[in-house]
């Protein structure tokens, strides 16, 4: 009788205890939930370059993808942006894949931009905000590392140096 | 329709000051049989439900002429309030048969409806958000609910005057004083702002608000308190006696300082008068009263204001919150103080039912709650602005 | 320690104060006082004798009640707190909180925001107080309720003589005919819907024992109730989105896995026309310049037809058409959206026309679509513009260069390169609103403004919520549960047989006039004498 109160009791605080602190947990995590998390696939998406190609997701699987969402206005992304262009002329023939996501602005924005800093990867727009929607993008700049068999391996915010990039790159080359 | 409305109010008022007088009579009347109300009394009751029918008139006529519940601003809300109250005290008069507890609640409603007049009072048209059938609904109800839970407080006040001491100096004797002073004020500020309205007063000021923009500020009592950087633009009025940093708003604290004078002036006039205290003065009204049914009376108001409260302010709240604001509950200043009416009140049922707080400590508890109320409905939309303070203006 | 047996056989657990089955009392403190205490009938509600382990220690912490009005207290101050100032998620975005408070309130600013009162609703410590809350409603219950059922259950209806002496109204008389008093006294309880048990002879009646169970149902409602607010923390259950749509324009719906579709068909705000609405309203319309009569867009609602990645052109067939209005949320599956903001007149096109600055002759109109520039106008007859940069939300930053601060096309400007028959090679022309710069000294042409077209935009609320239900039969159950103690009561009437007298009392958990009109009601005319309240005659006595 003593001893199953105690078991009761036991089991009902630890119920209690348990709810409490998941609550607290997911109340202090829940701006760092990523829609897209670390481990998970990268959603599937297809997005034309100022060229006009068609550049699918799933189409670079066996290749490291450097996945960058950007926009012209962003300080930090267009900082960014030289560092990637050079590590992309490194790591391309190794395997390693640059797209640039604009978020939605202008072709011309975009064209003239890309010329001012002479990018060579390809850059796509989303025009209608399906792909960041998708990503859960907010705020610019965003980077998601793909490793070859299309898994998310790290999801950075913010600007990155040209070493810290080329170290990315060095992780997701196949 | 808008002036037999107005005209239907105005009745209403008078009827209630009527009423209470007729039921203060009843108490002092020398030949009551022993058993059940007087003549007095009762003419006091029919004089309060006649009250009661021109208000519900006013209530009507008002809706036809608008096509809305005059519920949507702060005059319209504290109007129904004081009718709630009054509806309220009719129902639990016919349960107890209690002549005093008129003699409360009546003056409150009274006050309560003056102060209501001090706000503007035109008819004004829905801004969307209002637009809703859960604007009759919800006010409605929680006004109600706040109303049963406002004659706890009346019974409450009369188990006090009737139970404190006052030939000995104590908290209790201080502060059912200061519970009286209060009264007094409310009823020094609605003095001096019908008079000084009445006499058209206005004063126009030139003042720097506290984002550095340059502003006109409409006074309607002399300026004791000028607003930041105020120049006096009408001619002739009184010049402030001392000027306001930007972020405190000068106008309010003038109407909260007019009205703590006001109040002073006119308790040391009643003292003068009565040659005692307040609460001393009251106390022979409560004399042949019982203390363990006055108890009861504010015990049951809880109990009976207690769930329509929590239907009205909370559960169609947020019901209505989730339809007009997208989120049940988003902790705006006016929601946080209903939930903590309601956990006021869910505390009092506990101290009652678990831990034996009846009688004195449940009169202070129901005292207490009331000023809780109050603080919802004055402070929280005149002070601390939120979604809600559409509601004054 | 062990079980309490009472004279009359019935073994009570420990810690009980009456007995179960009788009534009588078993606590030897309780034997003194004139009037029992019958809060959950003096049951053994919380065995303070198990306090030996931590576990037993933390439960009769919880399941204290004053440790419970704490709590409530506790919260009720903190609640109150954080309605002094603004909190965070209500304050203007005109810079960070940080700065707000100190900038709009001074130092108390300052010092609500170092204590974190800005957040005050979502901080750790005011979540654990609710958590407390929760624990303690579980607990408190628990250790009530069972106890409770059980003396309710297990009562007799011949209670011990001390038991009945010592309710509140009790009386004793000596009608001339008993057996017909007790008869007639049946028949009106039953009439008032008592329920009548006998036994020896004696009687007990009882009516609205549920109402008992009221404040257990309540705080089951409640702890649904908190339940529901858990559950807001697990990914997936909650979505609060915004979502900007222009007019013409066409959106996926977020979150929805770009399932849903949403285009703007048109924004429309509209206020009160003293001349068009009732008369009545004149007055206040007048007082206040301008009252807001309707804020509404017109949608329709895309589904995605098959299946195609992102950033694909998406195959959408219509759902529907829908008026979303302020208290009027477009629903489909578990979303709503809801009107919730919008911006008026946003630039949507620019006009221009290639201009001769001595001449002021033109040679032709270009319009720029602010969203979608073209790279170049050709206007005929060797007349071209071509946009060289475009700047939506134009401002110059730190170094004086042009930058644009977001896409949104707040303040449009261009360099434009402007070629003409007799300028092959271009003339290079800034132009922001109200604003020309020519970097390259005189043009002899320039991009004269003619003229803007703009578009509204609205603001969506993306709302799913899958915890609504939960909350709602929370709310249900809690509103069954206050009612239920609060508008019905326990009543019980006993009637017994002691020496040729007879003993009637009462009890009520509340309203005890109600009860005794009833008992007078019920004994009028058979002679058993209306018994008294005897705390009543005890305060008389005082006063």
């Amino acid at each position: 009788m003593k001893k199953q109160r105690l078991v009761m009791r036991t089991v009902i605080l630890l119920v209690l205890g348990a709810a409490v602190a998941y609550t607290l947990y997911a109340n202090f995590t829940k701006d760092k939930i990523q829609k897209v998390a670390v481990g998970e696939k990268a959603p599937d998406f297809v997005l034309t370059d100022m060229d006009g190609n068609k550049h699918r997701l799933s189409d670079y699987e066996g290749q490291g993808v450097f996945l960058n969402f950007w926009g012209t206005w962003c300080k930090p992304c267009e900082k960014e942006m030289p560092y990637m262009n050079n590590q992309y002329k490194q790591f391309k023939d190794e395997g390693v894949q640059v797209l640039a996501v604009n978020v939605g602005e202008t072709d011309l924005a975009v064209n003239k931009f890309s010329e001012r800093y002479d990018l060579a990867f390809p850059i796509v727009i989303d025009k209608d905000s399906q792909v960041q929607s998708a990503y859960g993008i907010n705020p610019l700049p965003a980077t998601f590392l793909i490793d070859k068999d299309g898994k998310v391996v790290k999801y950075i915010t913010g600007e990155m140096t040209e070493e810290t990039i080329k170290n990315y790159m060095e992780q997701i080359k196949p | 329709m808008v002036t037999i409305s107005s005209n239907l109010l105005y009745t209403a008022f008078i009827l209630y000051l009527i009423a209470t007088v007729f039921f203060a009579g009843s108490i002092k009347d020398k030949n009551r049989t022993k058993k059940g109300p007087n003549r007095w009394a009762a003419i006091g009751l029919w004089i309060s439900i006649i009250g009661f029918a021109a208000q519900l008139g006013y209530f009507i006529t008002r809706w036809i002429a608008a096509g809305h519940a005059p519920v949507s601003n702060l005059f319209e809300f504290t109007t129904f309030f004081g009718m709630s109250l009054v509806g309220a005290f009719i129902v639990i008069y016919l349960i107890y048969k209690t002549p005093i507890l008129g003699v409360f609640t009546l003056p409150v409603a009274v006050l309560m409806i003056a102060y209501a007049s001090m706000f503007p009072r035109e008819v004004s048209p829905l801004i969307p958000a209002l637009q809703s059938d859960w604007l009759h609904i919800h006010v409605t109800t929680a006004a109600v609910g706040q109303a049963i839970l406002a004659v706890s407080f009346a019974a409450g006040l009369i188990y006090l005057v009737k139970s404190v001491d006052q030939t000995k100096q104590s908290k209790q004797r201080f502060w059912l004083e200061a519970v009286m002073f209060g009264l007094v004020c409310t009823l020094g500020f609605i003095i001096i702002s019908s008079s000084f309205s009445a006499s058209g007063y206005k004063a126009e000021f030139n003042w720097i608000d506290k984002n550095g923009q340059e502003d006109v500020l409409e006074y309607h009592l002399p300026a004791l308190t000028g607003p930041h950087e105020g120049q006096l633009i009408t001619e002739g009025k009184l010049e402030p006696l001392a000027e306001m940093p930007a972020i405190i708003n000068a106008k309010k604290l003038n109407t909260v300082i007019w009205s703590l004078a006001s109040g002073v002036i006119l308790y040391l006039a009643l003292r003068l008068i009565l040659r005692k205290r307040i609460g001393a003065a009251l106390q022979p009204l409560a004399k042949n009263i019982n203390l363990d049914l006055v108890d009861e009376i504010a015990y049951r108001s809880v109990l009976i204001g207690f769930p329509v409260f929590t239907l009205g302010a909370l559960i169609f709240a947020m019901i209505w919150a989730q339809i007009a604001w997208t989120r049940f509950w988003g902790w705006d200043p006016k929601e946080v103080w209903a939930l903590i009416t309601f956990l006021f009140y869910a505390a009092y049922l506990h101290l009652r039912l678990s831990k034996g707080w009846h009688g004195e400590k449940s009169a202070w508890l129901a005292v207490i709650g009331f000023i809780i109320i109050m603080f919802n409905l004055v402070a929280v939309n005149l002070v601390i602005a939120g979604l809600h303070s559409y509601a004054g203006s | 320690m062990k079980e309490v047996k009472c004279d009359c056989g019935h073994v009570n657990p420990i810690g009980t104060i009456l007995c179960e089955s009788c009534g009588k009392v078993l606590e030897e403190k309780e034997k003194d006082k004139k009037l029992l205490d019958m809060r959950y009938e003096g049951s053994a509600r919380r065995s303070q004798t198990y306090n030996k382990t931590i576990i037993d220690k933390i439960w009769n912490f919880f399941s204290s009640v004053k440790v419970g009005v704490w709590l409530i207290v506790i919260t009720l101050i903190a609640s109150a707190v954080g309605t002094i100032l603004p909190q965070e998620m209500y304050i203007p975005p005109i810079m960070p909180a940080e700065e707000y408070y100190e900038d709009q309130y001074g130092w108390i600013g300052k010092l609500y925001y170092d204590l974190g009162f800005h957040n005050l609703y979502s901080s750790w410590w005011y979540l654990i107080l609710i958590a407390s809350i929760g624990i303690s409603l579980v607990i408190c219950s628990l250790d009530r309720v069972v106890p409770l059922y059980r003396a309710l259950k297990k009562q007799k209806v011949s209670r011990h003589e001390s038991y009945l002496q010592r309710q509140r109204v009790f009386g004793a008389s000596q009608p001339e005919d008993t057996d017909k008093a007790f008869t007639m006294a049946k028949e009106k309880l039953k009439s008032k819907k008592y329920s009548i048990r006998e036994e020896n002879g004696n009687i007990l009646a009882e009516k609205g024992r549920f109402s008992r169970w009221g404040p257990y149902v309540n705080h089951v409602g409640l702890i649904i109730f908190l339940i529901g607010g858990m559950l807001r923390f697990v990914p997936g259950m909650y979505v609060d989105k915004i979502l900007w749509i222009r007019e013409g324009e066409t959106k996926v719906i977020p979150e929805t896995n770009g399932e849903y579709y949403l285009k703007n068909d048109g924004f429309i705000l509209e206020m009160y026309d003293k001349e068009k609405d009732k008369e009545v309203f004149g007055e206040a319309i007048d007082k206040a310049g301008m009252v807001a009569k309707n804020y509404q867009s017109n949608v329709t609602l895309y589904k995605k037809q098959g299946d195609t990645v992102a950033g694909e052109e998406a195959d959408l067939k219509k759902v529907k058409d829908y008026e979303i209005k302020v208290n009027k949320p477009l629903k489909f599956e578990n979303f709503a959206l809801y009107q919730v903001d919008y911006k008026l007149n946003e630039l949507n096109k620019m006009s221009f026309a290639l201009t001769n600055k001595k001449t002021g002759e033109e040679y032709g109109d270009l319009t720029v679509d602010l969203n979608h520039p073209q790279d170049e106008y050709d206007l005929g007859n060797g007349y071209k513009a071509e946009v060289v940069s475009y700047f939506p939300d134009f401002e110059f930053d730190e170094n004086g260069e042009p930058v644009t601060k977001s896409r949104i096309p707040n303040n449009p400007a261009f360099v434009f390169k402007m070629f003409t028959p007799d300028k092959p090679d271009g003339e290079i022309s800034f132009v922001a609103i109200r604003q020309t710069i020519e970097p390259f000294g005189d043009n002899e042409y320039k991009m004269a403004f003619k003229g803007i077209d703009t578009k509204n935009v609205s603001a969506l609320t993306v709302r799913k919520d899958l915890t609504l239900w939960i909350i709602a039969l929370g709310g249900v159950i809690f509103m069954i549960g206050v009612a239920q103690g609060s508008y019905w009561n326990h009543r019980r009437v006993w009637l017994r047989r002691v020496n040729g007298e007879v003993w009637v009392a009462g009890h009520t958990n509340k309203n005890w006039h109600g009860l005794k009109r009833e008992i007078e009601t019920a004994l009028d005319g058979t002679g058993i004498m209306m018994p008294e309240d005897q705390l009543q005659n005890q305060s008389e006595k005082k006063g």
